[in-house]
């Protein structure tokens, strides 16, 4: 039986989605750096 | 604590290197299904670890209904969270494993389906925490944690209790295991299980710097009420 491409897939796709979610993770860690940075200026400015 | 996040980092990524390597070159060639069943060194560990990971979200959530704790509700959200994403890899590997094994990517048995139910509560507990703006919701979505992880030993013993088609446990289920299948096994559960409190930590670094975000809005909006509103 030749399970070898089955095999990468599935190592393949369990890497894909946990570097999907880490990359949800960043995005939102950028954001909310963004909305850090308008406060800190918003705070400034009152 | 800075310090402690990169160093653990580093050392994952090793252990999850070495487990990759254990998994697809140390570990010995099963004699009926070949090289397929090595998805197992990775479907088997995430299943464990989600499972883990829906406990944490259990106990989180019964602490936070007694005490309204906010670092449990935090702990609860990203404990379900990361639990949902390694239930989405037990998902998606048990096909990819089932199409040459079995023949079939998908059948109603009783395992796979209750996997899916489970997994299915837990996408659910997690669009009520992104989509309800009730000051209610952390008090719900506990309750519906309750419920979820009452499916989780219904999920793991499904194998014992119905006649299926799903392998039997690996562990304690009166299968035997060749030793170094089990070193390799353990090997990449060890790694998952890190990185796995590794994301958590960092999610929950984020969750709690979100709160804090969300409270300097609604107290700017409420010293300046005539400013800029999002």
């Amino acid at each position: 039986m030749s399970g070898n491409p089955y095999l990468f897939a599935a190592y393949a796709v369990t890497w894909i989605i946990h570097i999907a979610y880490l990359g949800t993770i960043v995005r939102r860690y950028a954001r909310l750096q963004r909305e850090i940075e308008e406060l800190k200026k918003a705070g400034g400015r009152s | 604590m800075k310090r402690a996040f990169p160093i653990l980092g580093v050392l994952t990524a090793i252990l999850l290197s070495y487990a990759l390597y254990e998994a697809l070159v140390g570990a010995p060639t099963e004699q009926t299904m070949g090289e397929v069943q090595r998805i197992f060194y990775y479907h088997v560990p995430s299943a464990w670890t989600a499972f883990i990971l829906f406990f944490v979200n259990f106990g989180a959530s019964v602490y936070y209904l007694i005490k309204r704790c906010a670092a449990a509700d935090i702990v609860a959200l990203v404990s379900a969270e990361v639990g949902v994403v390694f239930c989405t890899v037990v998902l998606v590997t048990g096909p990819i494993w089932a199409r040459p094994v079995w023949g079939i990517w998908w059948t109603w048995d009783m395992r796979l389906t209750s996997t899916l139910v489970l997994w299915l509560i837990y996408v659910s507990y997690l669009f009520l925490r992104r989509f309800s703006s009730s000051g209610q919701t952390p008090i719900l979505a506990a309750a519906l944690s309750v419920l979820g992880a009452l499916c989780v030993p219904f999920v793991y013993l499904s194998i014992r209790f119905f006649r299926t088609q799903h392998p039997q446990p690996v562990i304690g289920g009166g299968g035997s295991i060749d030793p170094r299948m089990l070193h390799v096994l353990l090997i990449n559960w060890l790694a998952f299980s890190c990185f796995a409190f590794l994301v958590c930590w960092s999610r929950y670094r984020l969750e709690n710097l979100q709160r804090d975000v969300d409270q300097a809005h609604a107290l700017e909006s409420l010293l300046d009420p005539g400013g800029s509103m999002r």
